[in-house]
């Protein structure tokens, strides 16, 4: 670990913070992750890309950035990889996970803000995150009004871009968001240097299509009951997909996607086949939060879906391949882009049929709405989705959280009490 | 026998239930051991027990160690209040630590609850420590808040922002009386507009030591409009519910 010192404190990381930050991921780790019994051999990979989260794959960027290139760090999936990848530059997440500086961020920020943004100021303000550091530009965009003018005032601290995401999906917010996504490439140009070229786009299309493909194959495996892979494993395996390295990423994905189907041949599964199996929708997850999803499946269920940016919304869509030249190309950009259905939208119908879609699709018992606290969007939303949801026959139940552990023993005891009303309403006793 | 043991925040609750007879129970302090104090108040009745079914905030350790099997106190309370209430459709428990409103169907099913947030607002922990800021006792709260000429209205729901709002409404020699009601009326509204989520069907009956308030019953029966049942011992509902499952395992 010696040699990535150096390179954390050239980063300008703290390190002795960093160092705190550094004992406490593997023990959550350790007992949220590698407590699973019969998890899938694959997992191997993502327990190791977890093991050197700030390290190798830092250090892969370091040596990236010695060569010329540039790291773009972002928050959102509306920020269009495909561009980022075609300026020959790295795509990575921004950590916003974690209940970490959020004393730091309440120094500047108000409280009641969404922990996610807290987070994510208080790792810049703290200096923890080699992500962060790492980033050439902060790529923002203007899906709410938390976010968006934290930007403003995250731009004292680092470079930041923000594009300006549409919250309507008629003729005039695609021509707005086609305009942003022109734009965006140029910004990708000029950071880089790099003329963005159809061959590059092509290419970058290519790779990001592959990585959405592997997720879709891998959530086919979910599909099944006895389900082969762990909620707590899929979700991690998606949160990765954000950090990891796209076109190794996509080979390891595929590669436990085959183990699983192997799996479902042979009838295993990670847990008794007629386990409640949960759809999670609702915000996203970032690393490393693992919290709902760890109260759930210790309860005795499995969650089987994430209808969120970290889970189905990331992968879902695809860009269409088809057309010969670089408008045509990002015309397709924009258009898979405004596909999205987050709760930033107004109407969102879409996301109503989705969620739907999945509970049909998966076979799903029972819905849990997860919104961090403090999130306009997703708890007003709620009202839409219980009600579309209660319609189709199915229970759902609402939580709402952050990223401290204070409320767990409350929410294990709502959410064991709906497993039980599941279980019941099955005909199963205790 | 069967034992049911509800290990909540402040206190410990027990039912034996032999047959369709409660054949004793126990209602003690959680104190800080909750652990030793559930092994001691099942010590007399553990060699006859059948099954003993744990509830409450505690009841994952009771698993580890003594419990035969655990249940959470939403379907505790559903199935205590059911069996002292037949016609219960509602169930309002206001215990320590958290409250909670549950709706039954027809049968006597769990169909849907709410609880309260993380905080201790609505709770009875919440009406302890604003009956200690009045210089009350716990005991006669309720009457005491039952007697006001005039309920004062309290704004804030966070119980540390409600105890400073208090003590400035005592520094301006509003009488306490008037303060304790205004106090019991913001605990109704948020359980009615929690009940108001899961919908109100008679019989309604008020679950856990909260329902000994006088105050309490009246204000919420009268925000309802709706009779308001509760038993002579409102905080063994929960044993009594894991007593029933166990006797039904």
């Amino acid at each position: 670990m010696s040699d990535y010192r150096e390179m954390w404190k050239e980063l300008g990381l703290d390190l002795e913070a960093h160092d705190q930050l550094m004992a406490v991921i593997p023990q959550v780790y350790g007992d949220v992750y590698l407590s699973q019994k019969n998890r899938p051999e694959g997992m191997s990979y993502l327990d190791f890309v977890m093991s050197e989260i700030h390290g190798l794959r830092i250090k892969e960027l370091n040596d990236l950035r010695a060569s010329g290139r540039k790291v773009v760090g972002t928050f959102c999936l509306y920020i269009p990889e495909e561009i980022v990848l075609a300026a020959g530059a790295a795509c990575v997440g921004i950590c916003g996970g974690a209940d970490w500086g959020s004393a730091e961020a309440e120094k500047i920020l108000p409280r009641n803000l969404c922990p996610l943004i807290k987070s994510f100021m208080g790792f810049k303000l703290t200096k923890v995150c080699p992500y962060f550091e790492s980033s050439d530009v902060i790529v923002g965009e203007t899906t709410c009004d938390g976010k968006k003018k934290t930007y403003e005032v995250l731009g004292e601290y680092a470079n930041v871009y923000v594009m300006h995401t549409p919250q309507t999906k008629d003729e005039s917010s695609r021509r707005l968001w086609l305009d942003e996504v022109e734009k965006f490439k140029g910004k990708m140009e000029e950071l880089t240097g790099k003329e963005i070229d159809l061959v590059a786009l092509v290419k970058g299309i290519a790779t990001v299509n592959a990585k959405r493909a592997a997720l879709k194959r891998l959530n086919e495996a979910r599909k099944v009951d006895p389900v082969p892979i762990s909620g707590k494993d899929a979700l991690l395996i998606q949160q990765v997909a954000f950090y990891d390295d796209p076109a190794r990423f996509t080979e390891m994905v595929n590669k436990i996607s085959g183990e699983l189907e192997k799996r479902i041949a042979d009838g295993i599964g990670v847990v008794k086949k007629g386990t409640p199996r949960i759809l999670v929708s609702g915000c996203p997850m970032a690393i490393p939060n693992w919290k709902l999803h760890h109260l759930v499946e210790s309860a005795g269920a499995v969650i089987v879906a994430e209808e969120a940016c970290i889970g189905h919304r990331y992968f879902r869509d695809m860009v269409s391949e088809s057309g010969t030249e670089a408008k045509e190309k990002l015309s397709a950009i924009a258009d898979r882009y405004m596909k999205l259905d987050c709760a930033c939208f107004t109407p969102n119908k879409e996301r109503l049929d989705n969620i739907l879609n999945l509970v049909k699709d998966y076979n799903v018992d029972g819905v849990i709405h997860y919104s961090l606290q403090f999130c306009d969007p997703f708890t007003v939303e709620y009202v839409s989705v219980e009600k579309a949801v209660k319609d189709a026959g199915i229970p759902v139940l609402k939580i709402e959280t952050d990223y401290s552990m204070e409320d767990a023993g409350q929410l294990s005891t709502r959410i064991e009490a709906f497993l039980e009303t599941i279980k019941e309403s099955q005909g199963v006793t205790l | 026998m069967y034992i049911g043991i509800d290990i909540g925040s402040r206190c410990i609750k027990l039912v034996v239930l032999s047959g369709q007879r409660i054949e004793d129970f126990k209602v003690g302090d959680t104190g800080f051991n909750p652990y030793e104090r559930s092994l001691e108040m099942i010590k007399p009745y553990a060699y006859n027990a059948k099954r003993i079914i744990a509830t409450g905030y505690g009841r994952h350790f009771a698993r580890e160690d003594f419990a035969d099997g655990v249940i959470t106190e939403i379907k505790a309370h559903a199935a205590g209040a059911r069996l002292l209430f037949p016609n219960c459709r509602t169930v309002i428990d206001i215990g320590g630590q958290d409250s909670k409103v549950i709706s039954l169907d027809e049968s006597g099913k769990v169909a849907d609850f709410q609880m309260n947030d993380r905080c201790a607002a609505g709770t009875g922990k919440f009406l302890e420590i604003m009956a200690k800021t009045l210089g009350f006792n716990l005991d006669d709260f309720g009457v005491q808040s039952l007697a006001a000429e005039n309920a004062v209205k309290i704004n804030s729901m966070c119980t540390v922002f409600a105890e400073s709002e208090v003590i400035s409404l005592l520094a301006k020699k509003e009488n306490p009386r008037n303060i304790g009601l205004g106090l019991h009326q913001s605990v109704v509204e948020k359980i009615t507009s929690m009940l108001h989520r899961v919908g109100v069907a008679d019989d309604i009956v008020l679950s856990g030591g909260v329902g000994r308030n006088l105050c309490i019953r009246e204000t919420l029966s009268q925000s309802l409009g709706h009779k308001v049942y509760v038993h002579e011992n409102p905080e063994i509902l929960g044993a009594l519910g894991a007593a029933i499952i166990a006797r039904a395992y």
